[in-house]
This record gives C-alpha cells, sequence and structure tokens, in this order.
C-alpha cells in the first residue's frame, strides 16, 4: 500500500524511459496517529470550566450592638429553613412567634415550587409596600440551613435567589428559641 | 504461458482529506487543553446559572468532601513552598527540601500539621503510595485547632492577591460549610467565591 515510488534511477537501463514518479503517501498511519492523539486530549482535559458563584458575608468584627440598626418587617420577609432529605420549610411574611406560624408552616420541594413561592412572596410583598425610595424591592429572603441540610441545598436556595432576583437576602445559621419551638424535630 | 495472474485491485482511499480534519481538531484540542489536576478527593459539585469563570491564577481552593473532610489547595508551585516554609516556621515542624518539592506538587491536601512531614516522607521515599493513603482532612472545628485557619493565613502571606473560593460537594452537610465559612470570617475575609457547575438559567431569564 504504502509506496513511494522512487524514479529517476535509469542509468543501468537501456531504455530510458521517464518513469512518472508517483509521490503518494499512504496516510493512514498518520490518520491513525492523529485520532490518537486526539483521544488523549479530549481524556485528559477539562472542557467544561466551571463557574463562581460570589457571596459576600456581613462583617463579624464589627461591634453590631453601636449599630443602630431596624427590625424587619414580618410582613416583608419570607424564611426558608433548609431542612433534611431536600425539603424547605417557608414561613411566608409570618413572624416565628406569630400564633399562626405553626400551621402556616409551609413545606415545599426545591426547583419549581420554591421559585413560585418567591415570586409569589415577592409580588404580595411589592403590592403591600410598593418599592423604597431608591426604587428596589422591600422584599427580604432570609435562608436558614439546618444542621442536617447539605451544600447543595444552601447552593440551590443561593441560586434561587440569583433567578428570582431578590436582592436582599441574608444567610442566617442561628436559630432563634422561637424558631427551634416552631420546627421542632425538624430542625435537627 | 504464465499461469493467469489475477489483478489485485486494492480499494485504496485518499487519506489526506481525513489527516488534515484530525490534525485540525488535534490542534483545537491542545490550544484549549486544561489538564485536569489531581485532586486528593473527587468533588461533585452542585450546579448554578451563574455565568462567572473561576480565574485560572492567583487562587485558594478550599475543598469539602462529601464525607466532611476539608482539604485545602493553591495554584501556584511557589506560593505553595512558600505557604509551607510560613507555616514550619510559625508551627516550629521541619521539612526537607525534598519534601517542600513533594508538597509544591500536590494540588490540594487535607492532612493535619502534625502529620504533614510524615506524609510527605511517604511522597519522598515511595512516589507512587502517597495518592493511596487515606488524607484525614484539615481540622476545622475548634477555634485553637483551627488549622484551615492558619493555613489561609500563612496562605495570603505568601500572597496576598490570592482570591479564595469554596468548592463543596453535594452531599457535604451544611454545619462544615459554616466552619469553614467562620474560619474565613475571622480572618475579616468577607467575600468569597463558591464553586459551582454550570446551568442554563430558566427560559426569559435575562441578567441584569
Amino acid at each position: 500500500m504504502a509506496e513511494i515510488a522512487q524514479g529517476g534511477g535509469g542509468h543501468g537501463d537501456k531504455k530510458v524511459r521517464s518513469k512518472k514518479a508517483s509521490t503518494r503517501v499512504d496516510m493512514t498511519p498518520m490518520v491513525d496517529l492523529g485520532f490518537l492523539l486526539i483521544t488523549f486530549f479530549i481524556l485528559a482535559t477539562t472542557l467544561s470550566k466551571p463557574s463562581s458563584m460570589s457571596v459576600a458575608v456581613p462583617d463579624k468584627q464589627t461591634d453590631v450592638k453601636n449599630q443602630e440598626t431596624e427590625p424587619l418587617k414580618a410582613s416583608k420577609v419570607l424564611t426558608l429553613f433548609l431542612g433534611k432529605d431536600n425539603t424547605v420549610w417557608a414561613l411566608d411574611r409570618i413572624a416565628a412567634d406569630d400564633d399562626k406560624a405553626k400551621t402556616d408552616l409551609k413545606k415545599v420541594s426545591y426547583g419549581p415550587d420554591l421559585r413560585t413561592l418567591i415570586f409569589q412572596s415577592q409580588a404580595q410583598v411589592d403590592r403591600e409596600h410598593g418599592k423604597d425610595d431608591k426604587g428596589l424591592s422591600q422584599f427580604v429572603c432570609v435562608i436558614k440551613p439546618l444542621k442536617s441540610s447539605t451544600y447543595k441545598n444552601m447552593v440551590d436556595a443561593l441560586d434561587e435567589m440569583a433567578v428570582t432576583k431578590s436582592k436582599r437576602y441574608a444567610l442566617v445559621d442561628a436559630l432563634t428559641d422561637k424558631e427551634k419551638d416552631l420546627l421542632g424535630d425538624k430542625a435537627n | 504461458m504464465p499461469a493467469l495472474k489475477p489483478k489485485r485491485n486494492y480499494p485504496m482511499m485518499d487519506m489526506t482529506a481525513m489527516c488534515d480534519v484530525a490534525f485540525l481538531l488535534l490542534t483545537f484540542f491542545i490550544l484549549t487543553a486544561q489538564f485536569k489536576s489531581q485532586d486528593a478527593a473527587t468533588i461533585e459539585t452542585p450546579s448554578s446559572i451563574s455565568a462567572i469563570k473561576v480565574p485560572d491564577k492567583d487562587i485558594m481552593i478550599i475543598s469539602i468532601g462529601k464525607d466532611g473532610k476539608v482539604y485545602f489547595g493553591v495554584d501556584n508551585p511557589a506560593t505553595r513552598v512558600a505557604m509551607l516554609e510560613n507555616i514550619s516556621q510559625t508551627e516550629g515542624v521541619q521539612f526537607t527540601d525534598k519534601q517542600k518539592k513533594i508538597f509544591s506538587l500536590q494540588a490540594n491536601f487535607g492532612v493535619p500539621i502534625r502529620g504533614l512531614s510524615q506524609w510527605l516522607q511517604v511522597g519522598a521515599t515511595t512516589p507512587d503510595k502517597l495518592k493511596e493513603i487515606n488524607q484525614p482532612g484539615i481540622p476545622t472545628d475548634s477555634t485553637a485547632q483551627n488549622e484551615l485557619a492558619k493555613w489561609i493565613y500563612q496562605a495570603r502571606r505568601a500572597n496576598s492577591g490570592l482570591r479564595i473560593a469554596i468548592k463543596g460537594d453535594n452531599v457535604a452537610k451544611f454545619p462544615v460549610f459554616k466552619d469553614v465559612m467562620g474560619s474565613l470570617q475571622a480572618q475579616n475575609i468577607n467575600k468569597f467565591n463558591l464553586i459551582t457547575g454550570t446551568e442554563a438559567p430558566p427560559q426569559g431569564w435575562k441578567a441584569d
């Protein structure tokens, strides 16, 4: 198959015949090699570059007691407790110490359910309170991952904030006593 | 009369075009290649719609494995050595040049400072065995023994421009992440990145 015809050497020949030099090179081994290397590079590289989500947390060092902070109105807040087995317990615009909190605590799952809930709550807050003086929504989402929740749950919840464009959200890990009472054994 | 020889006719195919394609693809893959680094543990990250890419250089990655073990890694080998020397000074642990060399080759590690010398010695004598050793993870829990905080501090001393990224596994529990976050916050690091996979945003969603 692989023939590189060497034309030319016709000195000894009696009949001088101009031989047509065929310069066909068999490419098969070269193609083999090419694809072998391609396979290697495909397998050895990472194609999809991971993306990153930036998180900014409030400064712990500053003395909070000296700062005057306005308490949040419960009617503007959606609290999400991230529990075990991929469930979320949501308190929609109601404080944990409210009498109705126990019956109002909703169980939602990640994905469309959670998204719908956030959108609903957002729309409701916007209707009741309107925009603030900077023209932003007054809706606040508090994410409280419980001990049994996983890292994925937290990332999902934060991602949901990006999807629903909720600008004001907080990641809080401590539960208040009222919340502990409310959640009971779900808090573990 | 010579015996009638059937004329063999090999089907010849022109491979030139195929060869061209193969090498074109090869060139593409070589140029876009980013080699997988040898990590101490495989971590499956959750995905998010975030479109920010993880920076290539000047980055420290704190990984949380699925069993809650914490691993630490810096991208640049020179920074790794400088960081190790800083730790060696403050903790009073000595390392040989060979051990430092081995350390500079590790993308990340999860060994407590006390066991580090022994672990690196394995790498110095029998390099193949190093991968097989089960790494216990870096202690993060109590404040006195928070070695992760020490590593972060020394890494930033070695290279002050380091960005911080946390790479957690899907099933890692939240309290481990909280400890890691606590170590960062204790040093006034309040902004960091979470490394996630990429996921398509829902239809009609636009970034603003």
